[in-house]
């Protein structure tokens, strides 16, 4: 009952303030804000009262929350939502960066009620997809996301804001088309036909025919792989993250590409432990790639978000390394292959946090001067040192510092995959490095220097150019472009209690990296066991 | 006692805490950072004492699933040793930091990571684990690029802590594959395991150890990161550059000695490495034409030799020399920043005659430089003398020969310029405006140090040797009284003759400076970023052009057939229903044809169907 209310609190208060008439301005977001907040309590609520077990547990048994109500019967489809080791915290994630968000858009003067409202319905959507232990539900929460991603990108987006939604949508609609036809696959390939997670883990479908298992294997694969997005498949990414509003760009990155990879592992494995054992090697070596691949790209970036855009195919081709390593059940001990499992999930959590703040730090300077561009902007630790040392934390962060949980989550990949696959490991460790070059890369061209701002430029926007005088004697109005020798000014409060919580849970993850790890890992070690059958 | 592991928890979190709390509070914790900094480590050295007698082993929990995982602490012998060193060299360089700064300098972020680096040193000397050790070296790389770019708004300055970062942390990749190596050989992440790995992981780990070490402590060929790390203020380079983190990768490969051995090719790699180094850097440091600079080379000679202890397997003699090198390498930091506040130059043109100026730093100054030219009885000869006497190899032992004696020229070539009588035409405040003097407390800590770095020579007396043996716990081959003699003799001589030399040649020098050795044989080349930087412009077009293009082809393509399916639709479908229907309209048309309204051809009409009726029933029946 708990987790349906969570499920739908969101979407609950988005039809409050929808039909509800006064609700209009700032009033919109405080209502989006309290809703955010009132989610994190319930699922900081589910968390502590959430026994993780000892050993392996979750995915088949000691679901928390378990709902389990009929609702397509011929297909034996129904509303089956729990919570377990893999699930709980990337629904924290997604709380946390929810209330991120509506923080920061406090200051939305852009259609406030309907963004808000449209933050709500795809926090719904983004919960639901990951507390649903049914295929057809995660289904479609999997496509509501899409849809109400759109939306936002194409409404309160910049530059080809329309173009780049298009983009995002159909490339990713087409991956889950792809996506439920694997499902329908797995229903088809049970001796027991369902939809069912937790029945088609307990009794995996395809057994008995590799090559069905293969393709199903393949659809699935595909599907999940445009969203989360893995080489080649990434190119939506850039252009979506460019051309999305801050706030978007932060729920996009941080939650939107993790039901990829929670797909990986909650689906692919357990459900289909001889395919993804044969083709295990398959994630490694993609996922090496997307880690070279966006590291690489990302350096040669002209463009700040398009450049954080590209790193995370890098972090998440880390997740698919780890992933993969964790079906070589011949090659590597079932320990080794559970710390990469364990590496996989935190680095999910991490990413999210780091690049939700990068992202939204990102959204700062496009509110300062409607510019990505690194060219145009320079030696801004002068004007503005808080923003530097949250940039400077944010980056340090995202390329895997020790003291980070992003250093927790790669070290554990890289450790657990090492005996599987050296040689891809290997390989992917030089993606540390290069990020490293890119994120000092990116301090060194924004904070230090000499100090630039874009210059002023022929804005439509009301709220940034002052009307000037009528000229005197009635004639037409001059409309004076006023030069804006605007400074970069510092980061405002609202601002940094948007940013800072996130870099602080980065920072307390990675310290103490118990508080994560006690959930995450008898559910990671259940997995591993799972995906050895 | 009980007290031990919470003192050797409190040695860490403590200056943690303390730099944390200073970079939270800004430029308004200027005022009081130097003291809570100074204070810090006055206590830590209090605690260093009780953890060095007591000697004891902690755990905090981080990672699972595996032994080893947690943050492991452990003292042993060679960990208390360098824990000693870094309190007490921590101490000394943290009271001339706050001297030599500058007033008006943001104090609080210098002495934020400054302590931050310090708790940093404590974890990686005592790190029992592969998690604790990599956390450990790596937050001190961290620290060390934002305490070399700590005059941000100068130019060059990030720039030469961006390439020490990205250099040591291309060493550090070494340190993941071999964490990997450690839990796929030992089945855990247990630092003391690693010789008993199995197979091959015992070699990779080996090798990734080994890359992680050479790498953070400067040796070839990653040396010219050490070079730029000179950038950062004095006290950065006394204690980090010099004293503790460049020595973090000589002890790291102490530490690992046994796996060094256990895989045979490791140890004699190492071994050679780190005598080239001494050899090759050695030269470097002669041919250099600024104080730091040498001081730079010189420091990665040095630490060259520890590295070619941990390759023989002269542990106790290595951590000697660890112990020895850093004391003396401080004091010469501190003076050449002491000159450097006073004269405003670091070049050693400015400098002549600079050990006369100001007579305490002088003094300190040449006898710190003596000992680093291995001169007896001062403390690097001793030391020096224990790392070479577990050398085995004539090849080896001659290229170790030829580096102590380097060290002696360029020793020699330091005290020619230091001691020269100063012709009054120096070109002085070249860098900044010097203030012409020298505070007490500077002073102070650089004579300490100097008293360490002579005192430590009686590590060549044996009850003394065998004593630091004891602590260190490692059994050395200890140097007879003929190889200390000739050593001495060898070390003397060196000295004596470059001294004469150097200075009846100044042309001699200045060809040497402007020789390749002067440019450090363009080691800087090899840590360039173009190459990876031009891979990934051809990465991002690549991804444009054909990845991106593949997939908007694509969707040119399905938007093509789509308008040809639309007009199939049109004009074939469609057009067969409208066929169909214009045949309707043909057909109704002909129909009306024969509605003349003429009753005879009616008649005919009707009698024309009568009879095709009348055919037709006859053929069905």
């Amino acid at each position: 009952m708990l987790l349906t209310v969570v499920i739908l609190l969101p979407v609950a208060a988005a039809a409050v303030l929808l039909t509800v008439p006064r609700l209009t301005g700032s009033t919109a977001t405080w209502v989006w804000v309290v809703a955010s907040l009132a989610e994190l309590v319930l699922i900081a609520w589910m968390w502590l009262r959430f026994d993780p077990g000892t050993g392996a547990a979750g995915v088949t048994g000691g679901l928390g929350y378990e709902v389990d109500v009929q609702w397509i019967p011929t297909v034996d489809a129904g509303y089956h939502v729990g919570v377990d080791g893999l699930s709980l915290p990337l629904l924290g994630l997604t709380a946390v960066l929810f209330l991120a968000c509506a923080i920061w858009s406090l200051r939305q003067s852009d259609r406030p009620r309907m963004h808000a409202a449209a933050f709500l319905f795809l926090e719904t959507a983004c919960v639901g997809a990951f507390a649903a232990l049914d295929l057809i539900l995660f289904f479609v929460f999997f496509d509501l996301t899409i849809v109400a991603m759109y939306f936002v990108i194409a409404g309160w987006g910049h530059g080809n804001a329309r173009r780049s939604a298009l983009k995002f949508f159909i490339y990713t609609f087409i991956g889950s088309l792809a996506l439920l036809i694997g499902f329908i696959g797995l229903f088809l390939g049970g001796e027991t036909r369902t939809f069912d997670m937790v029945a088609l883990a307990q009794n995996p479908p395809l057994t008995d025919s590799p090559v069905a298992g293969g393709l199903v294997l393949l659809a699935i694969g595909i599907g999940l792989g445009i969203k989360t997005p893995v080489f080649p498949f990434h190119t939506w990414l850039p252009d979506a993250h460019t051309d999305a509003p801050a706030a978007g760009s932060a729920i996009l990155a941080g939650v939107l590409l993790k039901l990829g990879t929670y797909g990986f592992i909650r689906i692919a494995m357990p459900i289909l432990p001889d395919a993804w054992q044969r083709w295990a090697m398959v994630p490694v070596v993609i996922g090496v790639i997307s880690v070279l691949w966006g590291a690489l790209a990302a350096l040669a970036q002209k463009d700040v978000k398009r450049m954080i855009a590209y790193t995370s195919v890098n972090h998440m081709g880390y997740v698919l390394l780890g992933l993969g390593a964790a079906g070589l059940a011949a090659d590597a001990d079932p320990q080794a292959r559970a710390v990469a499992t364990v590496g996989a999930v935190y680095q999910m959590v991490s990413h999210g946090l780091l690049t939700g703040a990068l992202f939204l730090l990102a959204g700062i300077l496009w509110s300062r001067g409607r510019s990505y561009a690194f060219n145009e902007w320079g030696g801004l630790a002068r004007p503005a040192p808080v923003f530097a040392a949250l940039l400077a934390v944010a980056a340090f962060g995202s390329l895997g510092l020790p003291g980070f949980a992003s250093f927790i989550a790669e070290f554990q990949v890289f450790t657990g995959a090492l005996q599987a696959a050296p040689v891809a490991t290997i390989t992917a460790v030089l993606g540390i490095l290069i990020t490293a070059g890119l994120f000092l890369n990116t301090l060194q061209r924004l904070l230090t220097g000499t100090t630039v701002v874009p210059d002023d430029r022929t804005d439509t926007d009301t709220d940034l150019t002052e009307p000037a005088d009528a000229v005197a004697g009635g004639a037409t109005a001059t409309l004076a472009r006023p030069r804006r020798d605007q400074q970069m000014t510092d980061v405002t409060a609202r601002e940094v209690l948007a940013i800072a919580p996130l870099l602080i849970l980065a920072v307390l993850l990675g310290l103490f990296p118990r508080l994560l790890l006690d959930v995450i890992e008898p559910a990671a070690v259940m997995v591993t066991d799972l995906v050895s059958r | 006692m009980t007290a031990g592991p919470g003192v050797l928890i409190a040695l860490i979190v403590l200056p943690a805490a303390v730099g944390i709390a200073l970079l939270l509070t800004g430029r308004r914790g200027d005022r009081w950072a130097a003291p809570a900094a100074v204070i810090t480590t006055v206590v830590a050295l209090a605690g260093a004492g009780i953890v060095l007698a007591d000697r004891p082993r902690t755990s905090l929990p981080f990672l699972g699933l595996v032994d080893g995982g947690d943050l492991r602490f452990d003292v042993d012998g060679l960990s208390a040793a360098l824990v000693g060193l870094v309190a007490v060299i921590s101490l000394l360089v943290t009271w001339f930091a706050a001297a030599d700064l500058p007033p008006e300098a943001a104090r609080g972020r210098f002495f934020g990571f400054f302590l931050l680096f310090i708790a940093g040193m404590y974890a990686t000397v005592t790190a029992a684990t592969v998690p604790a050790l990599l956390l450990a070296w790596e937050v001190m790389g961290a620290t060390s690029y934002a305490l070399i770019g700590y005059r941000w708004q100068e130019p060059g300055k990030l720039t030469a802590g961006t390439r020490a970062f990205l250099t040591t942390r291309a060493g550090d990749l070494g340190l993941y594959v071999a964490a990997g190596a450690t839990l796929a050989g030992t089945g855990g992440l247990v630092l003391g395991d690693l010789p008993t790995a199995e197979g091959g992981w015992q070699h990779v780990a080996a090798a990734g150890v080994l890359v992680a070490a050479l790498g953070k402590s400067a040796q070839l060929p990653f040396s010219a990161w050490l070079s730029g790390a000179m950038q950062g203020p004095s006290a950065v380079s006394a204690l980090l550059h010099s004293a503790t983190m460049v020595a973090a990768g000589g002890y790291l490969l102490l530490r690992v000695q046994p796996l060094l051995e256990a895989t045979g090719w490791a140890a004699a790699a190492a071994a050679w490495s780190g005598a080239l180094t001494a050899l090759v850097l050695g030269a470097i440091a002669v041919a250099q034409r600024d104080l730091k600079q040498l001081l730079a080379a010189s420091t990665a000679a040095q630490i060259g030799f520890v590295v070619l202890a941990a390759g023989t397997g002269a542990v106790a003699g290595g951590s000697a020399q660890l112990v020895a090198h850093a004391a003396v390498k401080a004091a010469l930091f501190v003076a050449a920043g002491a000159w450097l506040t006073s004269l405003g130059t670091k070049q050693l043109a400015g400098l002549r005659g600079a050990a006369r100026r100001h007579r305490g730093i002088g003094a300190a100054a040449s006898v710190a430089a003596l000992a680093l030219g291995g001169i007896p009885p001062l403390s690097l000869w001793a030391t020096k003398e224990q790392v070479l006497a577990g050398t085995d190899g004539t090849i080896l032992r001659v290229v170790g020969f030829a580096a102590s004696a380097m060290s002696a020229v360029y020793a020699a070539r330091m005290l020619t310029v230091l001691l020269a009588r100063p012709t009054g035409g120096e070109p002085l405040d070249a860098e900044e405006p010097g203030t012409r003097r020298v505070p007490v407390a500077v002073t102070v800590v650089a004579l300490v140090l100097a008293l360490f770095a002579a005192g430590l020579g009686v590590l060549a007396w044996p009850p003394v040797a065998e004593a630091f043996d004891d602590v260190v716990g490692a059994a050395g081959a200890a140097p007879g009284l003929s190889e200390l003699l000739l050593g001495g003799l060898l070390a003397l001589a060196s000295f004596a003759a470059s001294f004469l030399i150097l200075r009846a040649r100044p042309a001699l020098v200045q060809s040497l400076e402007d020789s390749p050795l002067g440019r450090w044989v363009g080691l800087g080349h090899l840590l360039s970023a173009r190459p990876a930087l031009a891979v990934a412009r051809a990465v991002a077009v690549v991804d444009d052009r054909v990845v991106d293009r593949a997939v908007m082809g694509a969707a040119r393509v399905v938007r093509r057939a789509a308008s040809y399916v639309a007009q199939a639709d049109g004009r074939i479908v469609d057009g067969a229903v409208r066929a169909t229907a214009r045949g309707f309209r043909w057909a109704g048309g002909v129909a009306r044809r024969p509605q003349t309204g003429l009753v005879h051809q009616y008649y005919v009409q009707v009698a024309a169907g009568l009879g095709f009726l009348l055919v037709l029933l006859l053929v069905v029946r």
